[in-house]
């Protein structure tokens, strides 16, 4: 044996596609299908409903259900989801975060009823919320008792379902925010000590080494991906030393650093989209090329993401990828190939040094969540420079801001425009089934079990998996058990993060748009006033937050509420407020029936305002909405924000009879 | 149409329209100001204590004040995202303003604001940021003014102590939950206040997390505050003090000297009818110079 290859090749990480759509039998069926075409493990996507703990036929869910996951709403559709496949054998991993104990309690229940052991379970439920507050918005309750309930879950499943991954701290949603490598590390280990500090309140002393061994990651890999791979090393280094240092573990085995990764997705193009499949693979190779730091799991983005909900047919070529790599490569076959590199040793030492650093300030701010704001802004700011560069030219994105001539691409020749179109009847029947199931169940049951539910999350000293699982038990719907919490807990509104974010450095051209601001808001007799909204459940505000910070440093005063707004309240919000433009952002793919509601409430609200939308929205839509009276749509491809300002403010004028003056 | 300063006359006339004289009396909304350094949970308190009044079937007028960007004269106005109600009912109306690069003054466009505001609700909020020099601004409107500080933030007590801000008529201290950081926060607040002589002014410990705390007798210590202090009078000394300062800020020093000073200037208000209007006030005292 010769000490630079290894006796036998590693076994492949599992392999995973994010999945789900519509109902739950329709994702049952997609689930067979790509278990079929070698998928070693299953990746739960549930639409933003579930993902938020509503029915399917509460106001809020409105356009969103089995949009961009699944709809389940009850133990039945969990059964359902998961028919015929063998849960003591599936690794399952549930992107569910701040219903996670009921998501996971659905789970345990569906396999109890199966006579599956739970000690037998294996998988992973995400459930770190921290960065829900900070990026991906799905959380439901404010921070302390959600915190409370990540606590809870994982003192309950390190005995109970031992294989079970409870949390997966998330750099992953942080990189989608804008996050620099520094900030990505520093933020999801200071997450983790949190998580950490509070469950070590709730176990017996001999159990937590094994809590800190349960702990995984989910981390995110760019295009830069010399530098990612360090940041991998550089995470499990600080991992260690946190596990000896703050907590004293020792074990050899509950100090790895474990962490599954699904690749970038902010840096995917809608213009060029094909060329999106070569950035997948190297940033897959980020993740896999050094064994010191493999992902123990991986699922990759389909190269249409910014167009669309991605088709079986895209996920599958992203399989392909893994497969390539894993099966035809000779990756495997080696120890790592990075010790004694002088670059990696270098790249991981500055990463290391960086992240103490910022570890540091957020420690002095009290620690991860009591730095939500001071993370937030800090996050907003970095994309912010990321786009700028992007705007000027100096980060160049292939296809995008260089290298733009291109010939037509004929992935999206098809009919379906190279998208997966979910069925708009799906809401309408979604809500007849959960009606049906609500009328199905032993009504006393489900009272006592929201009951018990109720008087164990007043209750801080209590864990909140027992009652959820009874609740699961006797048929609660997931609007129900979340709303029974909310009762308890009441609801939040994370910060939004662009108030206290520094005033953009000036360029020519936000100059030149500053004057015209002003000339504009002098002719009206006020300053331009524009509203800002994020309709529905979609929490990925990125966008709405650079439109709203630009907006302000464009000089218009900014009204900004952030996420999840119900289309009346967006309608009262402009009248009460009397803005000039409302600007709506919607990720989630239910712009066709969310922005027409928005629309009519506003007419009914007797407001002639004109409204832009932003969003991932297809071009046959594009057209539907501007049908609709919608009066601009902008695209991924629309990256140079200054000049959407520049058109939003000409909209203004020209709505407002103000000539204009160029 | 009141922040409008291209349409001035517009704004002239409806503020006479709503002026006492024109109404016959002082409106009888309760004008309160709701001030304190960022951070201190004044959105999040707001939003308790409108539901709070709703409940007990008040009207709610919200004017939330934002600063602005020095540089691009642009502002984030994020206040109103923390005031959860309900869009269907109309007995709530929330707007923001920009403080500063308006083409105005702030203390001007707010006052009209709350004057326009008062005849049609029972009660208006101007919600500001700051410790120490707004609330003189918020002073010339408001009937009652509570300054909202988070547990162990010294430097309101400092300001307090050092006489560099004005009492406020009432304290708040939010974040109760946190236990007995809130409450010795309490105690030291008003240990200060009895150092300045103020020792009746009340200070209140609320939570505006569920459960939330306090806030009934927050609504309720308003309330009193309004019964018991001479609104009318007091609305008169503002409208003056507002007169003065805007004549000041217009003319300048200068012209006030030409005046006869200070002095001359407010026994020439004195002489004004009751229910002027600033901007009679304002024209008297522009007649005479």
């Amino acid at each position: 044996m010769e000490e630079h290859r290894l006796p036998e090749p590693d076994g492949p990480w599992v392999m995973r596609t994010y999945a789900g759509h519509s109902t739950a039998k329709e994702s049952n069926e997609l689930y067979r299908k790509n278990l079929a075409k070698g998928q070693t493990g299953l990746s739960v996507a549930f639409d933003l409903p579930t993902q938020t703990g509503y029915d399917p036929d509460e106001e809020l869910s409105r356009g969103e259900v089995g949009k961009v996951g699944v709809s389940i709403a009850h133990k039945g559709d969990m059964h359902t989801l998961l028919d015929g496949i063998p849960l003591d054998e599936m690794n399952t991993s549930m992107t569910i975060n701040a219903t996670a104990a009921w998501l996971l309690a659905l789970y345990m229940t569906v396999a109890e009823e199966n006579g599956v052991e739970r000690r037998s379970l294996q998988g992973t439920t995400q459930n770190d919320i921290i960065k829900e507050f900070l990026s991906r918005g799905t959380y439901a309750f404010p921070p302390e008792p959600s915190m409370r309930l990540i606590a809870d879950m994982i003192a309950f499943t390190v005995d109970e379902v031992p294989s079970w991954n409870p949390i997966n701290v998330c750099s992953y949603h942080l990189q989608e925010a804008g996050a620099t490598p520094v900030q990505e590390i520093a933020y999801s280990l200071s997450t983790a000590q949190a998580v950490l500090d509070r469950v070590r309140a709730r176990v017996p002393e001999e159990t937590f080494p094994r809590v800190f061994g349960r702990m995984s990651f989910f981390v995110n890999a760019g295009i830069r991906f010399v530098e990612e791979h360090a940041k991998l090393r550089a995470m499990g280094r600080l991992w260690e030393e946190l596990g000896r240092d703050r907590y004293g573990v020792d074990d050899e085995r509950m100090l790895r650093f474990r962490y599954g990764v699904q690749v970038n997705s902010l840096g995917l193009t809608e213009s060029q989209p094909e060329n999106n499949i070569i950035r997948i693979v190297l940033e897959a190779l980020a993740v896999t090329m050094g064994r010191d730091a493999r992902a123990r799991a991986l699922q990759l983005p389909a190269w249409n993401e910014a167009l669309g909900l991605p088709r079986a047919w895209d996920q599958q070529w992203s399989l392909r990828i893994q497969q390539i790599l894993a099966y035809e490569t000779d990756l495997l076959e080696y120890p790592d190939i990075f010790t004694g590199s002088k670059v990696m040793d270098g790249l991981v030492d500055e990463l290391t040094a960086g992240a103490r650093e910022e570890m540091q300030v957020v420690a002095e701010q009290g620690g991860a969540v009591a730095a939500v704001p001071y993370m937030k802004t800090q996050l907003v700011e970095s994309h912010r420079e990321r786009m700028r560069r992007i705007e000027g030219g100096e980060l160049r994105v292939i296809g995008q801001n260089v290298y733009t001539e291109a010939e037509p691409s004929p992935l999206q020749e098809g009919e379906d425009g190279g998208i997966l179109r979910v069925d708009p009847a799906v809401e309408e029947s979604s809500i007849r089934a959960v009606r049906e199931w609500r009328d199905g169940r032993d009504a006393a049951a489900v009272d006592s079990a929201l009951e018990a539910l109720r008087a164990t999350a007043a209750d801080p000293e209590l864990n909140i998996m027992g009652p959820t699982l009874e609740a699961a038990r006797s048929g609660v719907t997931t609007g129900e058990w979340a709303g029974a919490l909310r009762e308890v807990f009441g609801e939040y509104r994370a910060p939004t993060g662009v108030g206290d974010a520094a005033a953009a450095a000036s360029d020519d051209a936000l100059r030149a748009l500053r004057d015209r601001v002003d000339e504009v808001s002098e002719a009206l007799g006020r300053r331009i006033k524009i509203l800002v909204g994020k309709p529905g459940l979609d929490g990925h505000s990125n966008g709405a937050e650079q439109i709203a910070v630009r907006a302000r440093d464009a000089g218009m005063d900014v009204v900004y509420e952030g996420i999840r707004l119900t289309p009346a309240r967006i309608a009262r919000t402009a009248v009460d407020e009397g803005v000039h433009v409302v600007g709506l952002s919607i990720l989630s793919g239910s712009h066709a029936e969310l922005i027409p509601a928005v629309l009519a409430e506003l007419r009914e609200a007797g407001a002639e305002v004109p409204v832009v939308v932003g969003g991932i929205i297809p071009p046959a839509d594009e057209v539907a909405l501007l049908d609709a009276g919608v009066a601009r749509v902008y695209t991924p491809k629309d990256f140079e924000v200054t000049r959407i300002m520049g058109d939003i403010v000409s909209l203004v004028a020209e709505r407002n009879g103000v000539v204009a003056v160029s | 149409m009141i922040e409008n300063r291209a349409d001035r006359d517009a704004t002239l006339a409806l503020l006479a329209e709503v002026s006492p004289a024109a109404l016959g009396g002082e409106p009888a909304a309760h004008v309160i100001g709701i001030t304190g350094p960022p951070g201190a949970g004044k959105s999040s308190l707001l939003s308790v204590l409108v539901s709070e009044w709703r409940a007990r079937g008040r009207t709610v007028a919200v004017l939330a004040v934002d600063p602005s960007s020095k540089r691009s004269g642009g502002s984030l106005l994020g206040d109103r995202a923390r005031i959860e109600h309900d869009p269907r009912d109309d007995g709530v109306v929330i707007r923001s303003t920009a403080a500063g690069g308006r083409l105005g003054g702030l203390a001007a466009a707010t006052r009209e604001a709350a004057e326009a505001l008062a005849p049609a609700f029972d009660a208006v909020v101007i919600e500001t940021v700051g410790v120490g020099q707004s609330e003189t601004d918020v002073e010339d409107v408001c009937d009652t003014v509570a300054v909202v500080v988070q547990p162990a933030s010294g430097d309101v007590l400092q300001f307090l102590k050092a006489g560099i801000m004005e009492v406020p008529d009432l304290l708040v201290v939010t974040k109760a939950d946190l236990g007995d950081v809130a409450t010795r926060s309490r105690r030291d607040l008003g240990q200060a206040l009895k150092a300045v002589g103020s020792a009746d002014v009340p200070v209140l410990a609320v939570s505006s997390v569920p459960p939330p705390s306090g806030i009934e007798e927050l609504a309720d210590a308003l309330e009193r505050h309004r019964e018991g202090s001479e609104v009318s009078a007091r609305r008169v000394r503002a409208r003056r003090g507002a007169a003065l300062r805007e004549f000041t800020a217009e003319h300048g020093e200068r012209a006030l000297r030409e005046l006869g000073g200070r002095r001359a200037a407010e026994r020439l208000l004195a002489e004004q009818d009751a229910g002027a209007s600033v901007t009679d006030l304002l024209a008297a005292l522009e007649a005479s110079h």
